[in-house]
């Protein structure tokens, strides 16, 4: 039977005002990072193989009995920063070095001095470039967690075909011009193999370091984007591609290429040789032992090795729910120790596949060192031995970008002047000098609170 | 004589009065009371972020350092800062390619659709099944199908003797490349389309077709006027979504590190330059102030396309 008018009414009118009360609770209650003080929250880390779980259970370790919450994935800017402002960070995050400048001058970011007197780390201990790229005018932010390098890596086989050698001088900017375009091959108008890739925008700071310039000043206040060097360094790292069929059917064969399969742009004969990440060394033994890898320093004008670096690093938000924990979970995370067992345990899972192992570059010398002496053994696969060799080599030949307020401005800046040029917008020295001003304003804008 | 200055203030309160009587009736208290959900919501993630917006405008709010009152520098700095201009010229570029094509499109498609008896239904869902896919899915596959070296676009272009361009890299492609690709879900307008057109009387087609019109005759005078309140509905719709475009281009070009990296200012929209300056350049204040001349730019507008509306579209029982 219905119930009488009135009662239906008021049945009605509760649920109406039950449903309002509702929303209004959910509209406000957002998500929250870390819903009980117990619980410790990690942004922008993944464990993935043993190098990240090893590690993270001795940090798990290092701060019980609170509850490790890994929140896995690449970090977020927007997450990060709407959980700052909302005063709900996580307990711990870890970011690109190149970002953490501009954290660190908006206040977004806590001084590690505290930590690392109270947790007697030893700085002298890391990578002075990792070190570097965390520290604004003089105070550092971050503890490194990866240190990516950047060598050359040769198809050996092509390159010997073409030029009768299986080396390249990237010191000798006529030569690797011709080597360029002897070795990009093309069917019609469509471009079937890259005889040099100069990874451009990402490694622009190669070449202008290759050139003896610099983007920014050392002090990370004053931007270098205009000067005589930087320019050049974009002429000429365009015009290799310019010579090798210009950036549209460049990039699209770039975007084509099977990065992380075994039918890989090396595997497939699709580059002749180009400046890569130390990452992908890795990769290709897993996934194409049997390719003729060539590995060499990159060179400068000069003829003297170097290596471009940068990576993540270990960072305690603004409002960190437990301070004294993330400071002994990054200490723990970052040390020679945790370094040295993640790596044994890494090597292990990858001999039993009956892939090499190519070794772990880690930001800690110490690490390094004994990662190098005592867990990496030469596998009889000469190519990927000897990129291993050369990767921990060229380590004392790094430079990185100084730190800076501007963090990703600055950044953007330099990368999308770049870009305007690939794309045939602007020329480089107007495009350069544009991102000058852009990146000038930034850093004047993100230091001024400072002065 | 009464004065016209008291006879408004006499009904204004007339008004008033009749309004606060409305709510000795039940009824009226149970329509407030079951809007009062949407009110709430209305106030609290509209309203309130909008206020809330002006209000930061003025600041140099950053969402994690002090604010301070900047006054109107960040309206000066729109004006001063070269992306504005260019991603807003990106913007109003890709709103007039995908709107008249996307409109014609979809007319096209109803008016199909319009001939099929049997299986309509079926194409009907068939139509509308794209507008469900994620505009991210769809950002991702425009690289993979605009791929100038291997896309499928290129290829089937090839296979006709056409050597496509780079899409994804010249910028004089990407925004074609990416109107192309949003028109992949236009079954919405399509929907629209089709109920207005069914709602066409079929005697005006009859009497057209006595007076010696022959099809394209019909289309433009009978059917295009009584179809027009569906199709100013769709252009302003449209608009504004075009305006705020934002997922595809950014999913393609600005979605990842990666991605970031190899954006050119071809693909950079209103919008997603909007997202750039608030959560990477951490510029809320400055961000709010592009948001409202983003407003003012959509208003103006659909004041403009309102107004033209008056001279063509037809509504049903309205005197001309």
């Amino acid at each position: 039977m219905a119930a009488p008018p009135r009662r239906r009414f008021r049945r009605s009118a509760s649920l109406a005002a039950a449903s309002t009360g509702l929303l209004t609770l959910a509209a406000c209650g957002g998500i929250s990072f870390a819903d009980d003080s117990d619980t410790f929250v990690t942004m922008g880390f993944g464990a993935g193989d043993a190098l990240g779980t090893v590690r993270l259970e001795r940090a798990t370790e290092a701060v019980a009995p609170l509850d490790v919450q890994v929140n896995e994935g690449q970090f977020d800017e927007q997450q990060f920063l709407s959980a700052v402002a909302a005063d709900d960070p996580p307990s711990v995050v870890r970011m690109d070095r190149a970002l953490i400048g501009g954290y660190a001058a908006r206040g977004a970011l806590m001084p590690l001095t505290e930590c690392v007197d109270q947790q007697g780390i030893d700085l002298d201990e890391y990578r002075p470039g990792a070190i570097d790229e965390a520290t604004l005018d003089g105070t550092l932010y971050g503890l490194p967690d990866s240190y990516d390098n950047r060598v050359l890596l040769v198809n050996r086989e092509v390159v010997a075909e073409a030029t009768g050698s299986d080396t390249v001088d990237t010191s000798d900017w006529a030569g690797l011009m011709d080597f360029a375009e002897s070795l990009q091959t093309r069917d019609g108008a469509r471009l079937t193999r890259i005889g040099f890739d100069p990874k451009i925008p990402e490694f622009f700071p190669l070449w202008v370091e290759a050139n003896g310039g610099q983007l920014i000043s050392e002090d990370g206040r004053t931007a270098r984007l205009d000067s005589p060097e930087v320019v050049e360094a974009l002429e000429y790292a365009v015009s290799l591609i310019d010579a090798q069929g210009g950036w549209g059917r460049f990039k699209a064969l770039r975007d084509s290429f099977d990065q992380f399969g075994a039918n890989n742009q090396i595997a497939r004969d699709q580059v002749g040789a180009y400046p890569m990440e130390d990452w992908y060394v890795n990769v290709l033994a897993g996934t194409s032992p049997d390719v003729d890898l060539g590995t060499q320093p990159f060179l400068d004008r000069e003829g003297e090795p170097i290596n471009y670096v940068s990576g993540l690093s270990w960072a305690i938000p603004k409002g960190s729910p437990h301070i004294d924990e993330a400071c002994q979970f990054i200490a723990t995370m970052t040390s020679a120790e945790s370094w040295v067992e993640a790596a044994r345990a890494k090597a292990e899972e990858v001999r039993a596949t009956g892939a090499p192992y190519t070794g772990d570059y880690t930001g800690n010398r110490e690490a390094d060192r004994i990662i190098e002496n005592e867990i990496w053994e030469p596998t009889g696969n000469d190519a990927f031995d000897e990129a291993t060799r050369q990767l921990y080599a060229v380590q004392d030949d790094s430079f990185s970008v100084p730190a800076n307020a501007a963090g990703t401005e600055f950044r953007k800046a330099w990368q999308s002047a770049v870009n305007r040029v690939l794309s045939g917008d602007q020329e480089p020295e107007e495009a350069l000098r544009q991102a000058q001003d852009l990146a000038q304003t930034a850093l004047d804008i993100a230091n001024q609170g400072e002065e | 004589m009464s004065d016209p200055a008291t006879l408004a203030g006499t009904g204004r309160r007339a008004r008033t009065r009749r309004w606060m009587a409305s709510w000795r009736n039940r009824d009226t208290r149970a329509a407030y009371l079951f809007i009062l959900p949407w009110l709430v919501g209305f106030a609290l993630l509209t309203a309130g972020p909008m206020i809330a917006s002006f209000v930061l405008s003025f600041t140099n709010y950053d969402g994690i350092g002090p604010t301070k009152n900047v006054g109107f520098d960040n309206y000066r700095q729109l004006f001063d800062d070269p992306s504005v201009a260019t991603s807003m010229m990106n913007t109003l570029v890709f709103t007039a390619l995908r709107v008249p094509l996307s409109m014609a499109l979809a007319l096209a498609l109803a008016m199909l659709l319009l001939r099929v008896t049997r299986g309509s239904g079926f194409f009907r869902t068939v139509f509308y099944l794209p507008v469900m896919t994620p505009s991210v899915a769809v950002g991702i596959l425009f690289l993979l199908l605009f791929n100038g070296n291997v896309g499928v676009i290129n290829r089937a272009l090839e296979f006709v003797g056409i050597t496509g361009p780079s899409w994804t890299t010249d910028g004089s492609w990407v925004k074609p490349g990416l109107v192309l690709t949003t028109l992949w879900a236009l079954g919405g307008t399509v929907v629209i389309y089709l109920a207005a057109l069914k709602n066409v009387p079929q005697e005006l087609y009859e009497a057209s077709e006595l007076d010696g019109a022959g099809r394209w005759t019909s289309f433009v005078n009978v059917t295009l006027p009584q179809i027009s309140g569906a199709l100013f509905f769709t252009l302003i719709v449209n608009t504004i979504a075009s305006l705020q475009t934002f997922t595809e281009a950014y999913t393609a070009f600005y979605g990842t590190a990666n991605t970031q990296t190899y954006s050119s200012d071809a693909a950079l929209f209103y919008v997603v330059y909007l997202f750039q300056q608030a959560f990477q350049f951490m510029h809320m204040g400055y961000a709010s102030a592009l948001s409202w001349l983003l407003f003012l730019v959509i208003l103006v507008i659909t004041l403009v396309q309102a107004r033209l509306s008056k001279r063509f579209v037809y509504y049903e029982g309205e005197a001309r």
